[in-house]
């Protein structure tokens, strides 16, 4: 570490004693290696021991870490001090209930997440004496963008429509549901939907379009929402030509 | 006792906030002159159901000045609202796939902008043939 210093603006907020969440600035010794997330270990370890913010694998894998820097939804262990010359600020994740600090309650996505069938489930169930089910590159290629997703929730912190009305499933949820069913091993497509098709699905989403801006994992959940705007539309058309059960 | 007290922020001016906000209201907004033109479209349409005189009082009104600015600027909008259309449609098609290789999203939109000229083109060739 260098004798230069830059300083750190936290948004803090301790529920026994803050009525709503406020700015604290520190100076903090910086040296253009240091990531976001090591700013704040640094505040954590020398300056105020009582900051609260969520880390595990510093990589950029585990999603943890996701927070607002200058108002952008960032991954603080991906992003970096220098590219924020003398002052940052560091707020909690957008469109999220502020538990403490920059902790943010996470139960409405978990929720999310359970409802989509978030695993495969096979087309027909074979015993295990008939071997794995396989799939080709080819095949994979078809999902694999979209199972890069690290549920860090910065698409959800960029959805203004998801701000304005949680019961919005969401970019991320949308874009998991869709890497389902679009592996060539799993049936489950028509059980979820009814989630995409419900007034809390795709069509919830007007196109904005930063969720992808802002993915650290290029997942393109964009991409997954308008995709399965089409797919609702079709299944409602064509479930009066043909029975319900041709989902792919 | 319950300590918790998970704070929920309100969002006024939301989109005033972010660069990209703004945009996407701005090209949002370019929608409306988008369905000011097809008004014109279908005033004239009704204008041509009521005889020659009221069509040829139409095309009149039309080369007016004022008509004139209305025009151009609703050709700027409408042209800066298909700019972005064919900005976000790589976003909202399936892995177009060509030769065993994927496109790329900005060969998409540059499809997209190719069709539109060739189109506008050859729509500009046929009513300067008719107007011959
Ligand atoms: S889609 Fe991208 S931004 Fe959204 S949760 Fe997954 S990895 Fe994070
Ligand atoms: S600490 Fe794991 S993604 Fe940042």
């Amino acid at each position: 570490m260098t004798d230069q210093t830059m300083s750190i603006e936290v948004m803090r907020y301790r529920p026994e004693q803050d009525k709503e969440p406020w700015l604290q600035s520190f100076e903090v010794p910086y040296s253009d290696d240091m990531s976001v997330l090591q700013g704040l270990q640094y505040i954590r370890d020398y300056l105020d021991g009582t900051l609260a913010f969520r880390w595990s694998c510093r990589q950029a894998i585990c999603g943890s870490c996701g927070m607002m820097v200058d108002g952008v939804p960032k991954l603080a262990c991906k992003t970096f001090l220098r590219d924020y010359p003398g002052k940052v600020r560091i707020e909690a994740l957008n469109h999220f209930p502020i538990e403490r600090d920059l902790v943010v309650v996470l139960d409405d996505f978990i929720d999310k997440l359970e409802s989509i069938t978030p695993y495969i489930v096979p087309k027909e169930d074979k015993p295990l004496s008939e071997g794995e089910y396989q799939q080709t590159p080819a095949q994979m290629d078809w999902y694999a963008q979209f199972s890069g997703c690290i549920n860090c929730l910065l698409c959800y912190a960029a959805c203004p429509q998801y701000g304005l009305n949680q019961d919005f499933l969401g970019p991320g949820a949308i874009a998991l549901l869709h890497r389902y069913n679009q592996d060539s091993r799993d049936g489950a497509c028509e059980q979820r939907m009814e989630l995409l098709a419900a007034q809390e699905g795709v069509f919830n989403c007007t196109a904005v379009g930063y969720c992808s801006e802002v993915c650290p994992k290029a997942v393109d959940p964009a991409n997954a929402v308008n995709l399965n705007k089409t797919a609702v539309a079709k299944d409602y058309f064509l479930r009066f030509a043909r029975p319900k059960g041709g989902c792919k | 006792m319950n300590k918790r007290k998970p704070y929920v922020r309100p969002m006024p001016g939301w989109w005033r906030k972010n660069p990209y906000f703004i945009e996407y209201m701005i090209h949002e907004g370019t929608a409306l002159f988008v369905a000011a033109y097809a008004f014109v479209l279908l005033f004239g349409l009704w204008r041509l159901s009521q005889g020659e005189a009221a069509w040829n009082g139409f095309i009149a009104a039309l080369q007016s000045p004022l008509s004139m600015l209305l025009h151009l600027i609703l050709l700027l909008m409408i042209g800066y609202h298909s700019y972005t259309w064919f900005k976000i449609m790589p976003r909202t098609l399936p892995p177009l796939i060509i030769g065993g290789k994927r496109v790329s999203a900005a060969a998409i939109t540059a499809g997209g902008f190719i069709a539109t000229l060739l189109a506008s083109l050859a729509l500009l060739g046929i009513a300067w043939g008719i107007s011959q």
